[in-house]
């Protein structure tokens, strides 16, 4: 029995975002496309139970969540290190990397904690409404919302945080060497 | 690099931001470590504005990479017997 062509181009055309979803979960641009190989293998394997008309995307990234979570288990060390990495990782892509303040960004996103993280990208970078972002967490619209609300607001403020060059001699140094010295 | 300034942060206090009220304690890892509401009601327009342009950009430049050639094959490789890989 062959897949039907809308499907399966409606499972390629979540692929760009599910990698970009799982590199958030990864850490590791590697493994997160091991991540989104099997999710696609398990996805194909059970198309049956996905019903057309309903969300392709949400029904994917649930399935590669859902992936991550049982490999974190397994292997919780490995992915918190991978999560230590994670500034590192984003770092190596050298045409990303014009302005100090990305980079400051990058760092700051890593030091969220995974499910606000996860709840900042599928909401304000893939696009998922809470409900959608609840049902793949597996978790309450009100959850997705507050740890929503708390990425933000760390987020500001770290970044608020790290812009302050008067803050100290460490600050006034750092400051210092991220505008003249490194371009 | 003021864009991030505290100063400016409180400068837009006003936030388009619905606040969203705490939902009692779903999920207990979830409590804030470090927020206050003191904090939460700085986070200005414009700096929610920053964060997700910022957000879009990096998520968007992993999206732009497209389809890569292996996965491609994969799903069309699965699509043509989708039954019989086990």
């Amino acid at each position: 029995m062959k897949l039907d062509p809308a499907i399966r181009d409606q499972v390629l055309a979540t692929v760009p975002s599910l990698r970009a979803f799982a590199i958030s979960l990864c850490g590791n641009i590697d493994r997160a496309d091991d991540l989104v190989q099997e999710t696609l293998l398990r996805a194909l394997a059970h198309i049956d139970s996905f019903e057309p008309g309903t969300n392709m995307p949400a029904w994917l990234f649930t399935i590669l969540r859902n992936l991550f979570r049982s490999e974190y288990r397994k292997r919780r060390r490995e992915v918190e290190d991978a999560e230590g990495r994670y500034a590192e990782t984003l770092k190596s892509h050298p045409e990303q990397t014009g302005r100090v303040e990305f980079e400051e960004f990058r760092a700051a996103l890593a030091k969220l904690p995974a499910d606000q993280r996860e709840a900042l990208i599928l909401v304000g970078a893939s696009g998922f409404s809470y409900d959608d972002a609840a049902a793949i967490c597996g978790c309450a619209v009100g959850t997705i919302k507050s740890r929503v609300n708390r990425a933000r607001t760390r987020l500001a403020d770290l970044l608020a945080i790290d812009s302050v060059d008067d803050f100290g001699p460490d600050r006034a140094t750092r400051a210092v060497l991220a505008g003249g010295g490194r371009n | 690099m003021g864009q991030w300034g505290k100063d400016d942060a409180m400068k837009h206090r006003k936030s388009n931001l619905e606040p969203v009220a705490e939902p009692e304690s779903q999920d207990p890892m979830a409590r804030p470590a470090t927020s206050t509401p003191h904090k939460e009601a700085r986070l200005g327009r414009e700096v929610q504005a920053r964060i997700g342009q910022q957000l879009r950009a990096m998520y968007n430049d992993v999206v732009n990479q497209g389809v890569p050639q292996h996965l491609a094959d994969l799903v069309r490789r699965l699509s043509e017997n989708d039954h019989d890989q086990d």
